[in-house]
């Protein structure tokens, strides 16, 4: 059920690019003011976001420690799963933001037969994360050709490495084949484990398919419908200087592209994918395990109402004298 | 007849992984005998004075609550966003990928979907889409988002009482969402309608008045540590002391209540005081802060604090140098990482060095408290203790990691490295199942009432299950742990999941090891068992 609504949704935005830009000709809204707000909503909803996760404190020091703490100099300390210096800090959260590192721990439980539970290494949502968040990456890096004059040299870089292949297959960039290969992995995961499936939202499936719909027309404009790469340079660099001046003969599938990313991007601050920002303030992860080190101060700290030692021999005290303990009143 | 059956492991063992084919949205819960801990007694929030005290039970229709409950809950949880950042970004930041799902002990031991450690966040994220977040309020239950009600406030109720705290799912979350953290903010929600827990009210309750959760008076503490000190001298012929609120001693010793009340703890009391005899010590007990476990963890941030302060206020008026603290699972999360916020700058003390080895405990340099793991392991490596470890040969070892010490501190090789010198057979459990992926004994956070058994079972699966593992590969006889909940909580699991294995504490096997000087031959364990080599010798 909850996987119909974001694919008539999809189903939906293509009629309507369609419609706007074939029957109606809106070009200047598809082109121009759509993009625009919705890098608008993106900067300032990524701002809001991440201000608002900002200004709440962080009360206690609660990071998850994952291996042996500095404790007595014998005993060697992990220093990245449990850091308790500034360069372990950032080795930890440098190996989690890159290279995914919690995933690649993760393993698949199964109660074989009774009294029998195996473990086993489970790599494919490590392989099929890292394999989309990189290959994204390197897509955006290599749109930076679009916005940038003169282009600089390591984009070019990237983008003839990406492109090695079509040396066997033409205009084939490796990092287009990986992410739709992970993104329909991704995909056919949330839908086929029936526990994936249980705990998806709709939200879920928009954010899989909005990507799947931007990475799909950005192949098939490469692919089949050829878009004149000068004008849409010339088209990004306007924006940029916001000259705004609409590409002449980008076609169809290039507005298609075009508002799949702008949604994207527009939606992005409202939803999970927000985890961009939001684990580099995870405190579980941002914070040493240095607690009994260093004090760590709660701004809203308030007294509270506690039972004291006088309460408390005031209570027991005869009890205490009969049997010899100290009091500290007669 | 068929209740038996039912009761018996194999037919517990017919676990469902997979979940219904219905939504989870719904809320729908079901309160079962033998799932469900007793709500907190009246006379007991009193005491405390937390909010609404009434008679109810959770299988009831109605939970008296008050009028206004649904406002309380939301500006308990609007409060808790901008005092916390971690419970807006927990909420905000999942990505439902799955990789906790099948990480948590209760999920792994019932099947029950709402165990999936992702949505028992869900229910209560859910609840803060509609109200804290704009698709929340704008596309309803298309976004995920649920109307607080009062089946939505039961179901949070069945499982965030269904959570041990553990932290586990957080070292598999590619953003570390702990839902320790969660469940934590879910249960104050609950507290201020006046839904909680017996077990944890209870003892949180008689910590307050009495110094521990056990409710222990002053004079029986002195009792129970005389008695402690009289059997000690049954066993080695030396009679050790056990000082109580001694002024002007150097170090403050400061141990679980479970440790002088109950058992299998009772041996590793023994163990300690033995310890503390043998390289003299110089330290005190206190009555009045006789319980290190803080129930009120349980319960709020707010409790904790309030339980907690008595350590560093008695730390004060006995005038010590620093704190040493007893094997304990949750009260060690509490020390490492909350009391020095909750209570401190404990400024009156002083950095903690060990009088025996001159060993400076850097990384306790502002909480001033130690683990006794820390330092027993700093004397045996100094060569400071002399030790047999042949006087444990009757025991085939292996060693569970408390979730808090593992995950909440990282102590993980301290206990090892002392059990390494204490006995001769030791083995761990499959990796997948120690360290900083221990499994919880299922009755942690408050859980380890006898009214749920069935849940604890259940939640104790995964660990006992790692145990049956070593004792059919190595015949292990005996599961070291440094929790007082867990000492308390195995031997029950331990019985059903793993006839034949017992439950004890590191100090206790310290103490068998120990050589005192002028200790009489010693023939019996701390336990009263034979030693290996002793069996039949009286009969010669």
């Amino acid at each position: 059920m909850s996987i119909l609504y974001p694919f008539i949704g999809i189903i939906g935005i293509i009629s309507l690019v369609t419609i706007g830009i074939e029957v109606l000709r809106w070009y200047f809204l598809f082109g121009v003011i759509i993009p625009y707000a919705a890098l608008i909503a993106f900067i300032a909803g990524f701002i809001y976001r991440v201000l608002k996760w900002a200004r709440s404190p962080v009360p206690f020091h609660i990071p998850t420690v994952c291996g042996q703490g500095k404790s007595l100099p014998w005993i060697k300390a992990n220093n990245i799963d449990s850091p308790s210096s500034g360069t372990g800090l950032i080795k930890r959260m440098a190996l989690e933001v890159l290279l995914f590192r919690s995933l690649f721990w993760n393993e698949r439980v199964e109660l074989k037969r009774a009294h029998q539970l195996l473990y086993r290494r489970n790599l494919y949502l490590w392989l099929g994360g890292l394999a989309f968040h990189w290959s994204l990456f390197i897509i955006l890096f290599r749109h930076l050709r679009f916005f940038l004059e003169p282009v600089p040299s390591v984009v070019l870089v990237v983008r003839f490495l990406d492109g090695i292949f079509q040396s066997i297959v033409p205009v084939i960039y490796t990092s287009d084949v990986i992410i739709a290969a992970a993104l329909i992995y991704l995909f056919l995961r949330r839908v086929t484990d029936p526990r994936i499936r249980y705990l998806s939202l709709p939200s879920d499936y928009v954010a899989i398919l909005l990507l799947l719909s931007v990475v799909f027309s950005g192949i098939l404009m490469r692919l089949f419908y050829r878009v004149d790469l000068v004008k849409v340079k010339e088209w990004a660099m306007g924006m940029l200087n916001f000259h705004p001046a609409l590409p002449e003969g980008v076609g169809l599938l290039f507005y298609i592209h075009l508002f799949f990313a702008a949604l994207l991007i527009a939606y992005f601050p409202l939803s999970k994918l927000m985890h961009m920002a939001g684990i580099f303030l995870s405190p579980t992860m941002n914070l040493k395990n240095d607690s009994r080190m260093r004090r760590h101060v709660n701004p809203w700290d308030y007294p509270v109402k506690v039972h004291t030692y006088e309460q408390w021999e005031g209570e027991f005290r005869e009890a205490m004298k009969e049997v010899g303990l100290p009091v500290e009143k007669e | 007849m068929a209740e038996d059956e039912a009761n018996q492991p194999e037919e517990r063992l017919r676990i469902d992984h997979t979940p219904p084919a219905r939504n989870w949205m719904a809320p729908g819960v079901e309160f079962r005998k033998g799932t469900y801990c007793y709500p907190g007694a009246q006379k007991h929030l009193n005491y405390l004075e937390l909010p609404n005290p009434r008679e109810w039970q959770p299988g009831d229709e109605d939970w008296k609550l008050p009028e206004n409950w649904k406002e309380i809950v939301l500006a308990g949880m609007k409060d808790r966003l901008s005092r916390d950042r971690a419970f807006g970004l927990f909420l905000d930041i999942c990505v439902r990928c799955g990789a906790c799902a099948d990480k948590c002990h209760f999920f792994i031991g019932s099947g029950d979907p709402k165990n999936m450690p992702v949505l028992r966040t869900e229910l209560l994220r859910s609840v803060y889409r509609r109200y804290f977040t704009l698709s929340g309020r704008i596309f309803g239950k298309l976004a995920g988002a649920r109307e607080l009600t009062q089946d939505v406030l039961k179901e949070w109720f069945s499982y965030f009482y269904q959570c041990t705290e553990c932290r586990r799912c957080s070292v598999f979350c590619p953003y570390g969402i702990d839902t320790a953290e969660i469940t934590m903010m879910g249960r104050e929600l609950l507290d201020l309608v006046g839904c909680n827990i017996n077990w944890v009210i209870e003892p949180a309750s008689n910590c307050y008045r009495t110094g521990n959760h056990l409710g222990v008076p002053p004079h029986a503490f002195k009792s129970t540590m005389e008695f402690a000190v009289d059997e000690i001298e049954e066993n080695t012929g030396i009679r050790v002391e056990a000082p109580i609120n001694r002024k002007g001693a150097e170090v403050l010793f400061i141990a679980p209540s479970a440790d002088y009340f109950a058992s299998p703890h009772w041996y590793t009391l023994l163990g300690y005081l033995m310890l503390f005899h043998e390289i003299g010590l110089d330290y005190t007990w206190s009555a009045y802060a006789s319980e290190g476990g803080n129930f009120g963890l349980f319960h709020s941030k707010e409790l904790a604090k309030r339980l907690n302060a008595k350590i560093y206020d008695e730390a004060k008026r006995l005038g010590v140098k620093w704190v040493l603290g007893g094997e304990c699972g949750h009260m060690w999360r509490v020390i490492h990482q909350y009391m020095d916020t909750f209570n401190g700058p404990a400024d009156f003390l002083e950095e903690p060095v060990s009088p025996i080895t001159g060993t400076p405990f850097d990384n306790a340099s502002s909480t001033k408290m130690v683990h006794i793991c820390e330092f027993t392991a700093d004397l045996i490596e100094n060569d400071r203790l002399k030790l047999d470890p042949s006087r444990n040969d009757q025991w085939r070892v292996t060693f569970h990691d408390s979730c808090n010490p593992a995950r909440g501190m990282g102590l993980i090789e301290e206990p090892r490295y002392i059990l390494d010198h204490v006995c001769n057979h030791f083995y761990e459990m499959p990796d997948n199942t120690i360290k900083e992926r221990t499994f919880c004994c299922g009755s942690g956070a408050g859980l380890g009432a006898d009214e749920n058994m069935e849940t604890r079972l259940r939640g104790g699966f995964p660990r006992a299950n790692a145990v049956k593992y070593v004792q059919e590969e190595h015949g292990v006889n005996l599961l070291v742990c440094i929790c007082a909940i867990d000492k308390a909580a195995f031997p029950p699991l331990l019985e059903y999941w793993v006839p034949g294995v017992e439950v004890g504490g590191v100090h206790e096997l310290v103490g068998n090891a120990l050589v005192m000087e002028g200790e009489k031959e010693r023939t019996t364990d701390l336990r009263g068992e034979s030693l290996v080599g002793e069996e039949g010798r009286a009969d010669v």
